[in-house]
C-alpha cells in the first residue's frame, strides 16, 4: 500500500472524525464569537450563541461568509488574534484592487505544512525525491506552501519559481529533478520549451508531478503526463483557506482526497444555499476547523464538485471530491490569477469609446491559455483610423493589465453582436480543452 | 465661408464577416441614401467603411438604429485637374507646410472633367487647410455640392 504521510487521521473511522469535527467546530465557533466582530454581530442576529451548536448539522442555520465579506474586511478585520500573534501574510491572487487576505499563527503554518505534506506523500512524493516548485513565491500562497510541505517530508527542494523557461529546463537537467510541482499550464509550457531546445524526456530523471491552481482536463493531464514522462496529480486548495493542502489525488486517482480533520466541508446548491445529498454536485462550503488567524465560517468557494465518502482503496477513510472544473461565478484563472468580469466592466466603463457589453474569451493558443477581451464600440465612435482603434485596443488592454495583474488581447467588435442572454450575462467563453 | 467647404463623411465600424457590407448598403437603400464616394480600410480583424453621402445625418442615424458603431469625420473634397501630376502639385503644397492627410480617396464621378478627391486631415488643422488650398487657387467644393454630386 502506498505510503499515507499521517495514518492517524487520513485513516480516522468516520464516527470519531465527525465526533473530532464537532470539537473543533464548537472552538472555532467560540473564538468567531469572542474575537470577530463581523461573526460576533451575525450569531447575535440570529439569537444565537456558541453554546446552541450541538451538532455539525447546527452549523447550517449561519449564513455564508462570502468573497464580498472578504474584501469589506481588508487588511485585519476579521483577523482573530492580536498580530503580534500573526506570523505570515498571504494576499489571494488576482485583482489589485480588492484582494483578499489570510493571516497565519505558526501553529496555523505548522498545520498548513502538514496538510500539503500530505498531499505530497499521497502524490508519491518521498524525502529521494529532487523537487522543482514553480508557483510563485510571494502574496501568492502556492510557492511556499507546496515549499514548506516538501522540506518537510525531507525532499530536496528547488524554490525555482517562475522564471524563465529555458532556466526551468536547464534546472531540470543539471539538478535531474525527480518531480515537478506548479501550475499545469506551466508544465505544458515547460515540456513545449523542452522540446524547442532538443531536450529529450528519456534524458530527463522526472517521475512525478504535482499540479493546480488552476482547473485542468483529464485531457490536459494525459498531455502533460505523455510530454513530461511523468505521472501527474491534481492537487487543490483556495486562499481564503490558507492556500494549498486542502485535498490531493492519490495512486488511486479517485477523486481529491480532503484534510477532512482541518476543514468541515458542505455541498450546497449554488442558487438556493440549500445542501445537496452525498454525490451530488454543488458549490463547495468550507468552515476552518483549526484555523487561529483567520477561522472562517460557511466560506463560499464558487468551486463546483461532489463528494463521496466511501474509503479509498489506498486505504484513507476521509472524503474524496470530485476535481474541480467549473465554478458558480464567472471567475476566470489564467495564468493562476483570478479574473473577475466585473473588475473588467470596471476597466471598460473608464472608456467612453466602448459599450458596457463584453466577453471574454479563454483559448488555448499552443500550450499557452490566452485570455480576450471583447468589447462592443459604443454606437457612435470616435476614430475612424486603423491606428487609431488598434491604439484604443491596446490602451485598454494596457489599464486591463495595470489594475487586473493579466495580460489580455482586447478585440473590438460591431454593437449588439455580444450574446445577450436573460437575467445573469454570459460574460465567459472557455474555449480551452474540456474533459 | 469656411464651414460649409467641410464635407461630413459617415465612418462604420466592420468586423471583418461577410454580409456587413451589404447590409450597410441595404440600409441606406432602405432609407433613399444615395452613396456617393467610399473606402475601406483594413486589417485582418476590422474594416472601416468611409461614406460620403447625399445625407450624412440621416445616414449615421438609421445605421445606428440598425446596430452599427457609426461616426462622423470632416473632410475636405478638392477639385482636381484630370491629367498626370494634378493630385501631385496638390499634396506638395500641403506638404510643404507640414499638413499630414491622414487619408484620401476619389469620387466615381467627375466634376467640370475634373476628379474630385476627398481629403482627411488633423480636425485641428482643418480650417487653416481650407485657408491654404483657398490661397493657392485650388478648387474647394462646397459641402451642398458635394451631398448633390
Amino acid at each position: 500500500m502506498a505510503a499515507i504521510y499521517n495514518p492517524r487521521y487520513e485513516t480516522i473511522a468516520r464516527e470519531e472524525l465527525q465526533q473530532l469535527q464537532l470539537e473543533r467546530l464548537q472552538a472555532t465557533i467560540n473564538r468567531c464569537y469572542k474575537n470577530v466582530p463581523f461573526y460576533r454581530r451575525r450569531l447575535e442576529a440570529l439569537g444565537m450563541e456558541p453554546e446552541d451548536f450541538q451538532s455539525l448539522d447546527d452549523l447550517r442555520q449561519l449564513p455564508f461568509t462570502t468573497k464580498q465579506d472578504l474584501r469589506d474586511s481588508y487588511p485585519y478585520d476579521l483577523v482573530a488574534l492580536p498580530l503580534r500573534e500573526v506570523v505570515r501574510f498571504h494576499l489571494s491572487s488576482g485583482t489589485t484592487g480588492s484582494p483578499t487576505v489570510i493571516a497565519y499563527t505558526a501553529n496555523d503554518l505548522a498545520h498548513w505544512t502538514e496538510l500539503v505534506a500530505r498531499n505530497l506523500v499521497a502524490g508519491e512524493i518521498t524525502r529521494e525525491d529532487v523537487v522543482q516548485i514553480f508557483f510563485g513565491y510571494g502574496l501568492f500562497s502556492g510557492g511556499f506552501g507546496l515549499h514548506q510541505g516538501a522540506e518537510a517530508i525531507g525532499a530536496s527542494v528547488l524554490p525555482v519559481s517562475e522564471a524563465e523557461l529555458p532556466q526551468q529546463v536547464k534546472i531540470m537537467q543539471d539538478f535531474r529533478s525527480t518531480a515537478l510541482i506548479g501550475m499545469p499550464s506551466y508544465a505544458l509550457a515547460i515540456a513545449e520549451a523542452m522540446e524547442a531546445a532538443g531536450v529529450d524526456a528519456n534524458s530527463l530523471s522526472l517521475r512525478v508531478g504535482l499540479f493546480g491552481a488552476e482547473p485542468w482536463s483529464e485531457e490536459r493531464r494525459q498531455a502533460i503526463e505523455e510530454r513530461l514522462h511523468i505521472r501527474a496529480y491534481d492537487i487543490y486548495g483556495l486562499s481564503e483557506m490558507g492556500g494549498p493542502g486542502v485535498s490531493g489525488e492519490c495512486p488511486e486517482r479517485c477523486g481529491l482526497h480532503l484534510a477532512e480533520d482541518h476543514y468541515l466541508v458542505e455541498v450546497v446548491d449554488p442558487a438556493t444555499g440549500e445542501p445537496l445529498p452525498e454525490g451530488e454536485e454543488g458549490e463547495l462550503v468550507f468552515t476552518t476547523l483549526t484555523k487561529e488567524a483567520l477561522p472562517l465560517l460557511r466560506y463560499r468557494s464558487g468551486d463546483l464538485s461532489a463528494l463521496d465518502s466511501a474509503p479509498c482503496a489506498c486505504g484513507r477513510t476521509v472524503a474524496r471530491m470530485r476535481r474541480v472544473c467549473c465554478r458558480t461565478d464567472d471567475m476566470v484563472i489564467i495564468h493562476g490569477i483570478n479574473v473577475f468580469p466585473a473588475d473588467v466592466a470596471t476597466v471598460l466603463a473608464s472608456f467612453p469609446e466602448v459599450s458596457e457589453h463584453f466577453q471574454l474569451v479563454v483559448e488555448q493558443v499552443g500550450v499557452l491559455d490566452e485570455l480576450e477581451v471583447r468589447v462592443e464600440l459604443a454606437p457612435q465612435f470616435f476614430s475612424d483610423t486603423i491606428r487609431g482603434l488598434e491604439g484604443l485596443e491596446q490602451e485598454i488592454a494596457d489599464k486591463i493589465r495595470a489594475n487586473l495583474g493579466v495580460g489580455v488581447a482586447v478585440k473590438l467588435v460591431e454593437p449588439k453582436t455580444i450574446e445577450r442572454s436573460i437575467g445573469k450575462a454570459k460574460r465567459v467563453l472557455d474555449l480551452r480543452d474540456k474533459e | 465661408m469656411a464651414a460649409t467647404r467641410i464635407v461630413q463623411q459617415v465612418s462604420i465600424f466592420l468586423e471583418n464577416k461577410s454580409g456587413r457590407l451589404a447590409e450597410v448598403c441595404t440600409t441606406l437603400g432602405a432609407h433613399d441614401i444615395n452613396i456617393r464616394a467610399l473606402c475601406i480600410a483594413d486589417t485582418s480583424d476590422f474594416g472601416i467603411l468611409r461614406l460620403i453621402v447625399n445625407d450624412p445625418a440621416k445616414a449615421a442615424s438609421v445605421l445606428q438604429q440598425a446596430g452599427f458603431s457609426v461616426g462622423q469625420t470632416s473632410v475636405i473634397a478638392l477639385q482636381i485637374p484630370d491629367r498626370p501630376g494634378g493630385l501631385g502639385g496638390v499634396l506638395e503644397k500641403l506638404e510643404a507646410v507640414g499638413i499630414n492627410v491622414e487619408y484620401m480617396y476619389a469620387f466615381f464621378v467627375r466634376r467640370e472633367g475634373d476628379a474630385v478627391v476627398l481629403f482627411r486631415v488633423a480636425d485641428d488643422v482643418l480650417e487653416s487647410t481650407i485657408r491654404l488650398l483657398q490661397e493657392a487657387n485650388v478648387p474647394i467644393l462646397s459641402a451642398e455640392d458635394v451631398y448633390a454630386l
